[in-house]
């Protein structure tokens, strides 16, 4: 059981690989002000109180609906944008760990190498003013590869690792598809050898016949280089595709981590449950894609008290409604934060067929 | 129920995925058989490697009337660096007995011949109204030549040069050609009208260059760091924004000492007028940061260590430059219409300095105007300068983002 400012490491799994990456704690909120005087009336807990580890080689998928606080836990262990509280722990190659919540600008140059992003955007994420060569060899450039025949052989090197001509690189953006940009993202993501790669829904504005490609190219280069990812999506499928382990986030907190087989086959947590058992609406970013459920997605500017997945779930009881449940290993290496999660005999992806639901 | 199972597993865009499982393990080599067709055609090659810049001016050249206009530009500047090149003398030359000469057009030929000359111009006195009264005489012809030389200039400060654009053939007379007629004290027009165009342009383009500073510096503090700083000068932005233009112009400039000399009166108009013009500019870079601070290239070039000073000269400043150009563009005609304007109510460049506006002063009254209509000339031309730059402007700002089409 993980209280206060306890490592989550699972007590089973703890001569297992060491985590690269462990969160605890994270809290993100973005304030919201009002009137001329920009006075802040309210907080949007984007991220309230995430405890979760990657280990290293592995693929941990972030799943959850639209606007759960995936892109901003991303963003925070990145440090792209500071969080409010917590600590995010970075295991170094030399085995040093440190604290990079509370690091400014210039202390996390260091690590910035070390953890890279791909981003979901194929358009947005590629500077157009700037050529292939220029766009793939920028990180190498700013960490002090100053000469230019060096640079284009390293990035002829990344171009072929990803599956793209040489020749491209005197090319713009703008005369590249979707999936070819997002192979130049990923070449870019690779160039400085980086150990952790966060990928924040890399293949959903992708046409789905190319989905499969860049999956597949992801999960190829994580064996030739022994790249650990910390995939979000918010199709399930495609994070059961990739994933050793997947977390499930719901209105800024961590409702369940485990391992993908045990999740989809026993899971224990009502919300999770509940979002594989939902049959998805045409547009699946839509915010909600439960239809099954009662009532809305809470609010992460004005959470429910207790269990924020109480007003929603049918197992909710009394101690729900006013207690806040912790994430607690029920299960080796099994983390589910619900005060019923022992009790409550919830139906899998497996389980469902036999029930006769 | 059985067939729950899939629906339940796949949903929508997942079957390809599946289908795709197999190839995993294969190597990166595979990829590249998912390789879309390469582009193949020169055209696809050439507009692939095409630069932004390049891009925006394959756009701007489809617009036949801003490329007109920025010949026209381009010969108005040239106005403005060499005015002595296009004088036919001195601006400041005054001869009371040669007031108001009407325009002496160029004849071209001469007996069959191409032997450019003007019309000399007699004068007779109205015995009645006492009034000059002058009359072409077609018979009298003074040969003009064309980069012949006469009295000389530095040019740009660099050397000197005695060649003009049209000048008397014959050297040992003074020039008596008035291309545009004279004013009330015999000067003549067409070379007072080449040095007020080198004033009026460049206090138009001085004043928005100072905007353009400003408005770039200040804008873009505001909107990449933020915070109190960037609520201060929004709220001075606002109070600049908010105050009257018309009655602060002409309080600034009516307050502008007389002893002052034409070129310290010069840069305090320049200065008045940029004075309100940064602020537009600045609202404008200040939205450009503050979407750019979100774009994702942005954020990779900052999670791949980049530098704040990389990040703003590398990412940021290129992708609006074409927007900062093309407003500026737009911005010029306003700053010279307001010159004019002050000027020719005597509140702005005063003479002995020459400018449009000054110019204009002298076509104040009905009877000058019926008696000599070519004083309206430098209106042609502020009408042409302002038309040119609003058409350049509107065709930069159409071709400066190449990436929205
Ligand atoms: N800069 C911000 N300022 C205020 N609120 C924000 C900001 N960024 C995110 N939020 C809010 O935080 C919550 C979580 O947003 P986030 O983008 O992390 O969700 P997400 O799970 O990535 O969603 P999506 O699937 O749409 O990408 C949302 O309610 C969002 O409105
Ligand atoms: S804690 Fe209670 S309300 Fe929350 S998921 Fe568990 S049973 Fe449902
Ligand atoms: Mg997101």
């Amino acid at each position: 059981m993980s209280d206060g400012m306890q490592p989550l490491m699972p007590k089973a799994a703890a001569s297992a690989k060491p985590p690269l990456l462990e969160v605890r704690h994270l809290k993100k909120y973005f304030p919201i002000y009002k009137g001329v005087l920009r006075k802040m009336v309210n907080q949007v807990r984007a991220v309230d109180d995430v405890s979760l580890f990657v280990r290293e080689g592995e693929t941990l998928g972030l799943v959850g609906e639209s606007g759960c606080g995936k892109t901003t836990v991303s963003r925070c262990i990145l440090r792209a944008i500071d969080p409010t509280s917590g600590e995010i722990q970075f295991r170094e190659a030399d085995g040093k760990v440190t604290d990079l919540a509370p690091l400014d600008r210039s202390e996390l140059r260091r690590f910035r190498p070390q953890m890279q992003m791909i981003f979901q955007d194929p358009f947005g994420s590629l500077n157009p003013r700037m050529t292939i060569f220029e766009i793939v060899s920028e990180p190498l450039y700013v960490n002090g590869m100053r000469s230019k025949s060096e640079r284009e052989d390293h990035v002829a090197e990344l171009l072929r690792l990803v599956g793209l001509r040489t020749e491209y690189m005197a090319r713009y953006p703008h005369a590249f598809s979707g999936g070819q940009r997002q192979r130049i993202g990923i070449a870019r993501a690779l160039a400085l050898n980086p150990r952790l790669v966060v990928a924040d829904e890399p293949v959903s504005a992708l046409d789905v016949s190319v989905q499969a490609q860049v999956l597949n190219l992801m999960l190829d280069l994580q064996q030739k280089l022994n790249l650990t990812y910390l995939f979000v999506a918010h199709d399930l499928s495609v994070v059961k595709h990739i994933s050793d382990r997947v977390c499930v986030m719901y209105v800024g907190k961590l409702v369940e981590m485990a391992a993908t087989e045990e999740l989809f086959q026993s899971p224990r947590h009502p919300y999770t449950a509940a979002l594989m058992m939902a049959v998805p609406r045409p547009d699946p970013s839509s915010r909600d894609i439960i239809q099954d459920l009662p009532g809305e997605v809470a609010s992460p500017a004005n959470p429910p008290s207790g269990c924020y997945f109480h007003p929603r779930c049918q197992y909710a009881t009394e101690v729900c409604r006013t207690q806040t449940p912790e994430l607690r290993e029920i299960t080796p290496d099994h983390f589910v934060s619900c005060h019923r999660a022992e009790e409550l005999q919830l139906a899998g992806i497996k389980v469902n067929q036999e029930q006769q639901l | 129920m059985d067939n729950i199972e899939p629906k339940i597993l796949q949903p929508e865009g997942v079957a390809p995925l599946e289908k795709a499982e197999p190839e995993i393990e294969a190597t990166a080599a595979r990829a590249e058989t998912f390789e879309e067709p390469l582009t193949t055609t020169q055209e696809e090659e050439r507009i692939s490697i095409a630069s932004n810049w390049t891009l925006v001016w394959w756009r701007f050249r489809k617009n036949v009337l801003a490329v007109i206009s920025t010949v026209v530009l381009i010969f108005l500047a040239t106005v403005v660096l060499l005015p002595d090149f296009f004088a036919t003398m001195s601006p400041e030359k005054t001869n009371a007995r040669l007031a108001f000469i009407p325009v002496q057009s160029i004849h071209w030929l001469d007996e069959g011949q191409l032997k450019p000359w003007v019309p000399s111009v007699e004068g007779k006195r109205d015995p009645v109204t006492l009034k000059m009264l002058w009359t072409t005489d077609e018979t009298q012809k003074t040969y003009v030549k064309f980069f012949g030389s006469s009295w000389s200039y530095s040019v740009l400060g660099l050397f000197e040069s005695n060649i003009h654009l049209v000048s008397g053939a014959d050297q040992t007379q003074e020039n008596q050609i008035f291309l545009l007629g004279t004013d009330r004290l015999g000067r003549d027009q067409w070379s007072r009208l080449a040095f007020a165009t080198r004033i009026s342009m460049t206090i138009g383009m001085i004043s928005v260059i100072v905007s353009v500073v400003l408005g770039l510096l200040l804008g873009g503090i505001s909107g990449y760091f933020g915070g109190w700083i960037d609520n201060i000068i929004q709220r001075l932005i606002e109070l600049l924004q908010s105050l009257p233009t018309i009655p602060i112009w002409l309080a600034l400039t009516a307050a502008l000492p007389r002893t002052w000399s034409p070129e310290k009166v010069f840069f305090a108009i320049t200065i008045i007028l940029a004075l309100r013009g940064w602020t537009t500019l600045a609202r404008e870079v200040r939205g450009r940061f503050l979407s750019l601070r979100e774009e994702d290239f942005v954020l990779a070039a900052e999670l791949s260590g980049a530098s704040q000073a990389r990040i703003i000269l590398k990412h940021m400043i290129p992708t609006f430059t074409s927007h900062i150009i093309a407003t500026s563009t737009l911005a010029i005609p306003v700053m010279i219409v307001t010159e004019t304007s002050l000027s020719f109510l005597g509140l702005g460049m005063r003479p002995p300095a020459i400018s449009w506006g000054v110019m204009l002063q002298e076509a104040q009254n009905i009877q000058t105007l019926a008696l000599a209509p070519w004083l309206l000339t430098p209106g042609l031309i502020v009408i042409v300068a302002v038309l040119a730059f609003n058409l350049v402007g509107d065709g930069l700002r159409d071709a400066a983002d190449p990436y929205s089409h």
